[in-house]
């Protein structure tokens, strides 16, 4: 196939099939020298910021929701067009008809609407209640079939954050997918592939499928309408820059009108526009400046995306975030690198428009980078704390070189493979269960297998491990099966047309479950093994307490005596989910990721072996707890490090903050030891990491009077927040982790 | 067989960014020879204490953090004095050589004899700390001549070894024009000096000296004023180019 907009593209397998990734092998151009080409933002650009921040304190003088429409139904075509100032965009397209306005998203579930609305003084209309008095949500669905159990572990917290009653997102559209080819090819395919149904079995998963296929072409069509909407057609491949990044955002914002899902992300697009920006650049119709304008445009509009959420919503994942990562570097299959001029433009964002959380700006680290790039992605986070970097070189053998990372941690190829998120459930807490017979002292709920309470004057090692074991298997089982229910629901009554539609008809589902309070239990544990736990009981005979007499090594000291209990309990998690099997033949995965989840589940939780007290933050992710780390910074990461991908392929996540004193005496030392710093811990085979750069005393500054730090950025754990958008005690756990410093 | 050297170790961190090129694993000996007023590890002072480990040992821990030390990092063995224990930080040094890793002396320079020689001849690199540009103030408040840490420098020069040299500056006490005029002439006599840090005094070492219930000599001057520090700073390397 030709197309007369795709003049002066080497020509390949993409011209015949949809297959972007050929495309942008085909066609990029590596770039391996520094950031010294790039251009600040232009007079337009900084003015239409300033309309922009003007907006973010009007919303944070409204108490964190601007407005909320609570008439319209949340779709591709249902509000007018939007504008921050018409005139000046370049890149259009809004989620509702204003910006910072919220819309409704009932389908996922109406509590959670109408309770969103009330939290912050609205109310859902009567037309929507009444349109949706017919309709089934997901979360009516889910509720009709979870079983009691799975009712009690919900809340007893032993499984916690499921998305039963939102969408469940973490699925990534192949957005790059309306600009190379348009609307109107990506329709036929989809229609060829109905078609090729027609010769099968219709059992149920074929009859489905096809149902599903027709949902796709019917939202295609609808993206057509919405872009033009915005006076845009979008039936045909992009013809020059402006249109590939109009069109891919166009894709984008379908999605996110559609679909509330917890986090929903971008992909990898800087690379991809690059191919046009460079052809455009060629033909002289682009300078650097108006590259540069295109994308700090582009990513403006990143930056106003809203979802309506409620209070306990946020208390699970802090800071209203959206999860809009965009996949940053990489090297390819080839050898060659995949940084690109844009990979700096997009990164360069963070001085045109300032630091910022959104989008989720996540580096794909290879030890083969350009160490120019290394060294500009370590200026950036040391000047604005707002990226994440992943390892490229123990993903890119599994995914291939074309895959983005979905939230925080979760790498998928894109247009190929989707999963089903689920949250994760609490080891600490299961650890108690295990030793109270089945019983939850802090829920007063009675779960799992039921046996006698611990007996013994001390834990003992072996003993507990037995408990463990079987309590592991019982919940292993139980959390597959409820996660089965909630995507069967969600694929039922909430299925995200405009997404799949950007996906191949055959793609590879991942089940992503995850684990809380790995560190707390791993200390716990090695605390019976190596220090004496006596467990002190109340009146009824269960155990809330415990006395620890003695030393016992901690996780975060890279001490294999405790970190290969660390990365056995998640070994060995994955093992046991692997047993029960799951909807739609999906793949099991395991996360150490907790996103701001750390301090709730901390909160239910009773006192712990380990000497954390009952209702203590657990630390995030795969972190070490707080301050318990003796041998500095480097030994936390390799007991991080020890954690195996290949037990948890849906991610690790590790955060980390240094002083600036700590990282070096000079800016130059500082970018120097940071690569350094990455390049060893990803050499480790280590899977994540957030870099904040900062004093702690920046932070108590910021928590006394938030208003004098409206901007400030820190990556907590898998996204970045404006830190004035967490909650108190999120922001109080914050500052009092572990900050490495130096004497 | 020879006995293994037992090295007495006051505590270990594993990401030391300030004390030598790069990112280091950083080894704080315990004991220390001299008792000088600035002192920010008086924990390190008395020989008694600390951990024992043999240099293999060390040297096997250090290398689990190889992959961070990038082109220029490496181990640095500070103190305390390391000089104290020369058989084990040669030895260390030696383990360490044989495992790729670099190797950086931290050290005041006060003692010179075979075994200090010996020790030098396996170090890649040497943070000399120059306390004082003259004798009194040395005797004053070192505890050893300024003829000491000058013959050590120049050993380092015959030798050819590359030098850091160090100065903490200490308001009142060191902070004048002079005394940078006079670092900067040291600093052009020996060529082995690769580069020279300023350090500003700090006193947050002052918590190390409540808890051990020592008192802390300097704990009533100033730290330096930052635009006073720059400007030394600019002074000496004027004086240096």
């Amino acid at each position: 196939m030709e197309h007369k907009n795709w003049n002066g593209f080497a020509a390949g397998a993409w011209q015949n099939e949809i297959n972007v990734r050929d495309f942008i092998q085909k066609n990029y151009k590596e770039y391996r020298g520094d950031e010294s080409f790039l251009s600040g933002a232009t007079k337009r650009t900084k003015e239409l910021m300033k309309k922009t921040e003007a907006l973010f304190k009007l919303e944070r003088q409204f108490g964190g929701v601007l407005d909320i429409d609570t008439t319209t139904v949340s779709s591709l075509t249902s509000y007018a067009p939007g504008y921050i100032d018409k005139e000046n965009e370049i890149i259009v397209g809004m989620q509702t008809n204003r910006p910072l306005k919220r819309g409704i998203n009932p389908f996922g579930g109406m509590r959670m609407a109408r309770q969103a609305c009330e939290a912050y003084g609205y109310k859902l209309s009567d037309k929507i209640e009444s349109e949706f008095q017919y309709r089934t949500t997901h979360n009516e669905g889910v509720f009709r079939a979870y079983t009691d159990e799975m009712r009690l572990a919900r809340r007893s917290h032993v499984i916690t954050g499921l998305p039963d009653a939102y969408g469940r997102g973490r699925i990534i559209g192949d957005y790059r997918r309306v600009a190379l080819y348009g609307i109107d090819k990506l329709i036929e395919e989809k229609k060829k592939d109905k078609s090729a149904l027609a010769n099968g079995d219709f059992n149920a998963d074929m009859t489905r499928l096809d149902e599903e296929l027709y949902q796709q072409i019917a939202f295609l069509g609808y993206m057509k309408e919405m872009a033009a909407m915005y006076g845009c057609d979008i039936s045909q491949p992009a013809a020059d820059t402006k249109e590939a990044v109009q069109w891919t955002y166009f894709a984008y914002l379908a999605a996110i009108k559609e679909q509330n899902g917890a986090a929903m992300s971008l992909g990898r697009v800087s690379t991809f526009f690059d191919i046009y920006i460079e052809r455009d650049l060629k033909n002289g119709v682009l300078s650097e400046a108006g590259a540069q304008e295109i994308i700090d445009d582009f990513v403006i509009k990143l930056r106003i995306a809203r979802h309506l959420r409620t209070p306990e919503y946020n208390e699970l994942f802090g800071g209203d975030p959206m999860w809009i990562t965009e996949s940053v570097g990489g090297m390819g299959e080839d050898g060659r690198t995949l940084v690109t001029k844009s990979s700096y433009r997009i990164l360069n964002t963070l001085y045109t428009l300032g630091s910022s959380p959104e989008p989720n700006l996540t580096v794909l680290w290879s030890n083969a980078l350009p160490e120019s790039f290394k060294k500009f992605c370590a200026k950036v986070s040391c000047d604005t704390d707002s990226i994440q970097y992943e390892n490229d070189d123990v993903m890119r053998p599994i995914y291939g070189d074309d895959y983005a990372i979905a939230c925080c941690v979760s790498a998928m190829k894109i247009g190929k493979q989707m999963q089903f998120f689920g949250a994760r459930c609490n080891l600490a807490k299961l650890l108690l269960i295990a030793l109270n017979g089945g019983y939850d002292t802090t829920s007063g709920i009675h779960i799992g297998p039921q046996g006698a309470v611990y007996e013994g004057e001390t834990l003992d090692y072996d003993k507990v491990m037995k408990l463990m074991e079987k309590y592991m298997s019982w919940l292993a089982r139980l959390y597959v099966n409820t996660m089965n229910i909630i995507h069967y629901m969600h694929d039922k009554y909430a299925y995200e047309k405009s997404q799949m539609a950007l996906h191949d008809t055959d793609v590879h589902r991942f089940m992503a479950f995850g684990i809380a309070g790995l560190s707390v239990v791993a200390d716990s544990l090695s605390a019976i093994k190596y220090a004496k736990v006596t467990p002190i009981r109340d009146e009824n005979g269960y155990i809330t307490e415990f006395e620890t007499e003695g030393d016992f090594p901690k996780y975060g000291n890279d001490d294999d005596r405790v970190d290969l209990i660390a990365k056995d309990m998640a070994h060995r998690m994955i093992v046991e989910l692997r047993k029960t099997p799951t909807y739609r033949d999906a793949e099991h995965t395991l996360s150490v990721l907790t996103i701001t989840s750390n301090v709730m589940y901390g909160k239910n939780t009773a006192s712990t072996p380990d000497g954390r007290k009952a209702g203590a933050p657990f630390a995030p992710g795969a972190n070490p707890m707080h301050n318990r780390e003796e041998n500095g910074a480097l030994a936390s990461l390799n007991s991080v490090a020890k954690i195996s991908y290949d037990d948890c392929r849906d991610g690790i996540s590790n955060t980390f903050s240094i002083t600036p004193q700590a990282l070096g005496r000079t800016a130059d030392e500082r970018v120097g030891n940071l690569v350094s710093i990455l390049d060893g811990y990803f050499a480790k085979k280590a899977h994540h990491i957030n870099i904040n750069v900062l004093n702690r005393e920046t932070l108590k500054a910021a928590y006394e009077d938030p208003e004098a730090y409206p901007n400030l950025t820190i990556r907590v754990s898998g996204y970045a927040v404006n830190f004035h958008k967490l909650s108190r005690e999120q922001q109080r756990e914050v500052i009092s982790r572990t900050f490495h410093e130096a004497m | 067989m020879q006995k293994k050297a037992i090295g007495k170790i006051n505590s270990i961190q594993t990401l030391g960014t300030l004390d030598g090129p790069g990112v280091r694993f950083v080894v704080f000996t315990q004991g220390c020879n001299l008792r000088c007023g600035c002192c920010h590890n008086p924990d390190t002072w008395d020989i008694n204490e600390g951990t024992e480990y043999t240099a293999e040992e060390l040297a096997e821990k250090a290398a689990h953090y190889k992959e961070y030390f990038g082109n220029d990092g490496g181990i640095t063995v500070s103190g305390g004095e390391p000089l104290l224990q020369p058989e084990f930080v040669t030895e260390l040094f030696k383990e360490c050589h044989k495992r790729g890793i670099n190797t950086c002396l931290d050290t005041s320079g006060s003692l010179m004899n075979d075994k200090t020689k010996e020790l030098l001849s396996v170090t890649d690199r040497v943070l000399l700390d120059i306390k004082y540009t003259n004798d009194e103030d040395y005797k004053k408040f070192v505890g050893c001549g300024i003829a000491a840490p000058l013959e050590f420098l120049e050993y380092l020069n015959s030798r050819n070894i590359p030098v850091t040299l160090r100065q903490v500056i200490i308001p009142t006490l060191n902070d004048s024009e002079k005394n940078i005029c006079l670092l900067a002439e040291i600093i052009k006599k020996y060529p082995c000096i690769k580069k020279t840090e300023l350090l500003p005094f700090k006193k947050l070492c002052q918590v190390k000296y409540d808890k051990l219930k020592i008192d802390f000599p300097f704990k009533d001057l100033p730290t330096p004023e930052a635009d006073k520090f720059r400007k030394l700073q600019e002074i000496l390397e004027k004086l240096t180019v």
